[in-house]
């Protein structure tokens, strides 16, 4: 008895291992991808971003919360087009993540990819897909090259909801458990394939038992949740690392804007919006690290000042860093 | 020089590289217990075992994505993915157009993808429809891709340990009517460069072109047409992207005229840029313009008159040659 109330004063993430300075950080990752997609949106409105751009706001707590249990040097990142928060969490820096949605040569992908083609190979960072669908069994090949090789990485590939009705997802998923690869797949569950509510395209209620056709170890987290997302990774890691398995997670999780900039979101009900903004994933871990004393509210409003800063630095390099040079055209279509 | 079988001589350029490479393992449909669908890879199961030589099931867009991924990662690893025939990899096109195609590009040159996609393609016998397409022109378009095809047994094991070899994505074409097909393969290793044709056969009035088994067309109408006093040359670019364009050019400035065969559909077809290459770059040494003999622009028919009819053979190129000689 004493000791459970010893322990309801302890934060949800005592058994976690995080350090202080690791939940700073992982806040300040979700923050920065918050800020870092409210102005490009504003960016793309003024005409400074081209082609399609499809924010992450909401869904911070499911990049970050992933990535960050990963190993920094040697595990793997793949991920869909809308990529700039893993690519953000990953640790690819503002200012050249602004700069590719430029179209600048500095950016992470010289400006040959654009917004939904994020790479940084020394990073781990494998991007970056636009079909939709199309990626995971990259991500699986990567998991069986490591493998192969006899190292311990871990490859994970976030994908949406809607690409599981594609049919190499289910392909990638029977090979990831017959062959045993060390590949997570992070199902980003956002209710939505562009406009079309998962109800209406998916026949079926609850989308992580599509992994069970395959015997694959599955759950359904809460992906607004930065720790749980966490923990999740953290026991899927071990399992991909230690044993060699595949395991096949659904994140539960809500963007607050369009499927893109395009996109006025007008299928879904303002009701429906500001419900999920009440369970706002960096609102909710703020108020847990000062409520632990972790960080004060004059601490998160410097960060919010830092980060400000910080964005409008990217922006500023973006805007003064030049155009590819015409001769790039024609280069890396060959090796 | 030992007589091979060019399956005999692709299985030997995958047995040289393996050895040469551990991060060289193939995949694909039935290559590992089955020892292949066509035996092109007999007995590399038992010398390499499971982790090398790898069954997949029948997913080839799956097993495909699986084989770019393993290349992307850098870390040595050179997949050869056998595709049981080419109309089966239409359903992995995603994965190559989309993906093996333009990580390289996208990525502004931080990827590299060594992989081999192989298998037989073209039209065989009374396979109908489905099983009866000749595909390069479809991968020969895609920047980011490599396109070679051999129509011997010594090209095939030249050509294939470059393309295993090469940092890039390759589509190497087969043909399961010349797998069984003998040349002279030499004891000692040697490589065919990727972009390098060759003269089938020397001739100074008439240049066919032809590759992989419409090779064999060309030369059996060459051979008919030395009869009536036409010396034909017969020129097989062996890699379609990139296309050894000099030997084409100074081949038709030699000859002045020129007959293209392929068993693909007319339309959009390698022989049509081939021959668009040849009106822009040697138009003032032409006497004829360029005849091109395909398959029949339809699908594939099982009966086998009517597939006699459609396919490309020595008669047509025959004619051919004797319209491009006012003959």
């Amino acid at each position: 008895m004493k000791d459970e109330k010893k322990r309801a004063k302890q934060p949800r993430w005592f058994d976690l291992n995080l350090s202080h300075e690791k939940l700073i950080k992982m806040y300040r990752d979700m923050l920065l991808i918050r800020r870092f997609e409210e102005r490009a949106a504003q960016e793309y409105g003024k005409g400074k971003i081209g082609g399609f751009c499809h924010l992450y706001i909401g869904q911070e707590a499911t990049g970050v919360g992933a990535i960050s249990a990963l190993r920094d040097d040697d595990d793997f990142i793949y991920t869909a087009y809308r990529d700039h928060g893993q690519a953000l969490a990953r640790g690819l820096s503002a200012k050249e993540c602004m700069a590719e949605l430029f179209g600048k040569v500095t950016g992470v992908s010289k400006g040959m990819g654009g917004s939904m083609h994020f790479y940084d190979l020394s990073k781990g960072f494998m991007g970056g897909w636009g079909i939709v669908g199309g990626h995971p069994p990259l991500a699986a090949g990567t998991a069986f090259a490591t493998k192969y090789q006899g190292k311990d990485s871990v490859t994970i590939c976030f994908m949406g909801e809607a690409s599981t009705n594609q049919g190499v997802f289910h392909e990638t998923l029977n090979m990831a458990q017959l062959w045993k690869l060390p590949v997570i797949f992070i199902c980003e569950n956002n209710g939505y394939g562009m406009g079309t509510a998962i109800s209406r395209a998916m026949a079926g209620e609850y989308l992580f038992e599509k992994a069970a056709g395959y015997e694959m170890a599955r759950g359904a987290v809460n992906g607004m949740d930065l720790i749980e997302m966490y923990r999740e990774m953290t026991k899927a890691i071990t399992r991909a690392r230690k044993e060699s398995l595949p395991t096949f997670l659904e994140a539960r999780t809500y963007r607050y804007r369009g499927h893109s900039m395009s996109d006025p979101g007008q299928y879904r009900t303002k009701e429906e919006i500001e419900e999920y903004k009440k369970k706002d994933p960096i609102e909710t871990f703020a108020r847990e690290l000062i409520q632990f004393g972790i960080l004060t509210e004059s601490d998160i409003e410097k960060m919010e000042e830092k980060i400000k800063e910080e964005v409008q630095e990217a922006v500023e390099f973006a805007d003064a860093s030049p155009q590819p040079p015409l001769e790039m055209l024609h280069q890396n279509v060959y090796a | 020089m030992a007589q091979l079988q060019i399956r005999e001589a692709i299985n030997q350029a995958i047995s040289e590289e393996m050895d040469r490479d551990t991060g060289v393992f193939i995949m694909g449909e039935e290559v590992a217990q089955y020892n292949g669908a066509y035996k092109v890879t007999q007995g590399l199961w038992k010398k390499y075992g499971d982790k090398r030589v790898i069954d997949t099931p029948i997913t080839e867009a799956g097993f495909a994505g699986i084989g770019i991924g393993a290349a992307m990662a850098g870390i040595g690893i050179r997949p050869i993915v056998e595709m049981m025939t080419w109309n089966f990899a239409i359903l992995a096109f995603d994965q190559i157009i989309n993906h093996a195609a333009k990580a390289r590009y996208m990525s502004a040159g931080q990827f590299k993808v060594p992989i081999v996609f192989r298998g037989p393609n073209g039209p065989a016998h009374m396979l109908a429809a489905q099983h009866s397409q000749a595909l390069e022109s479809m991968m020969a378009h895609v920047p980011g891709l490599i396109v070679m095809t051999p129509s011997t047994a010594y090209d095939a094991k030249g050509m294939l340990k470059s393309a295993i070899r090469d940092d890039n994505p390759v589509i190497f074409m087969e043909s399961e009517m010349m797998y069984g097909q003998k040349g002279e393969v030499p004891e000692e290793e040697y490589l065919i460069p990727i972009g390098k044709g060759d003269i089938k056969r020397e001739g100074t009035d008439v240049t066919i072109i032809a590759w992989t088994k419409m090779v064999a067309v060309a030369l059996k109408a060459a051979a008919e047409l030395e009869k009536e006093g036409i010396n034909a040359e017969v020129l097989d670019p062996r890699t379609l992207r990139p296309l050894d364009e000099e030997l084409i050019i100074n081949s038709v400035k030699k000859t002045n005229r020129v007959v293209i065969v392929e068993d693909s559909w007319p339309f959009a077809s390698v022989g049509s840029e081939i021959a668009f290459r040849i009106h822009t770059k040697a138009f003032d040494y032409l006497d004829a313009p360029v005849e091109k003999i395909n398959s029949a622009d339809i699908p594939m028919p099982y009966a086998e008159n009517l597939e006699h009819e459609a396919l490309p053979s020595s008669e047509k190129v025959i004619a051919a040659v004797k319209r491009v000689m006012y003959r």
